[in-house]
């Protein structure tokens, strides 16, 4: 199961590509605990994609790829801007953060997902955010 | 569903009943201007009721800090009234559950104004 969206930089393509994730996690059988949790994350990996990769350039699309195996649920959203580097993310949980108004978008997308990966695209940034399913429980 | 906001006083606390979702675009935006609001009006203590809040994404969460620094450095307190599970658990991950004052009833909460 693949579906693949390119959209233009805008909160309409946020609102979107988060209602695409819903759905989709839910067609892929995350329970109803998780759908939101994943569709939370993708929604604010879709945010940085527009508002700091791509700034809102009318020029620049976002591509959001979801995908669904019989292990995981793999999201990619990928912008057009100039880069992000991973490492240089204050923790938002620290005494001298807590009380900013911003940063704290990757924080929950860690927080959601069990994988995140971030990949350089010269132009741009691609994330990868996984999901994996839930290990089936033993027969009583 | 963009977020709403009614506001109403209960013995001299601006109550804001907000509804929908605080997320990064209208709702934010919505919710910096009715606190500002309150703040310019000369009320100080703000009560947030978000038991119709459905959503809250990171931008909300810092919206909500912002207020609560705008209205501390004005010399008031907002406390969080109602919070759904959801707004609940969001607060406890990004350890900000202890930064606000949360309640679960009005009455309680309007008596915890210093006044």
């Amino acid at each position: 199961m693949r579906v693949s969206l390119k959209l233009s930089s805008s909160l309409e393509s946020v609102d979107k590509i988060e209602r695409t994730a819903e759905e989709f996690a839910t067609l892929a059988g995350f329970d109803e605990d998780t759908v939101p949790n994943i569709a939370m994350a993708v929604r604010e990996a879709a945010v940085n994609a527009i508002l700091h990769g791509n700034a809102y350039n009318p020029a620049k699309n976002i591509t959001a790829t979801f995908e669904a195996n019989s292990d995981a649920l793999i999201v990619r959203i990928a912008d057009e801007g100039t880069g992000f580097d991973p490492t240089n993310v204050p923790d938002p949980l620290a005494a001298e953060n807590i009380l900013r108004g911003s940063g704290r978008g990757i924080f929950l997308i860690k927080a959601f997902m069990d994988e995140v990966h971030f990949r350089q695209l010269h132009p741009g940034t691609e994330l990868t955010l996984i999901k994996h399913r839930a290990p089936a429980q033993p027969a009583a | 569903m963009s977020m709403k906001v009614a506001t109403r006083q209960v013995d001299g606390i601006v109550v804001l009943d907000l509804s929908g979702r605080i997320t990064l675009g209208e709702g934010s935006v919505t919710l910096r201007d009715a606190v500002h609001d309150v703040l310019a009006k000369g009320s100080k203590n703000i009560l947030l009721n978000l038991g119709d809040i459905s959503y809250i994404d990171s931008s909300g969460i810092g919206e909500m800090v912002s207020a609560f620094t705008s209205v501390k450095n004005a010399g008031g307190e907002l406390k969080l009234l109602n919070l759904t599970k959801k707004v609940h658990d969001l607060l406890q991950i990004t350890k900000l559950y202890t930064v606000f004052d949360i309640k679960d009833d009005e009455a309680s909460a309007i008596a915890a104004f210093k006044k």
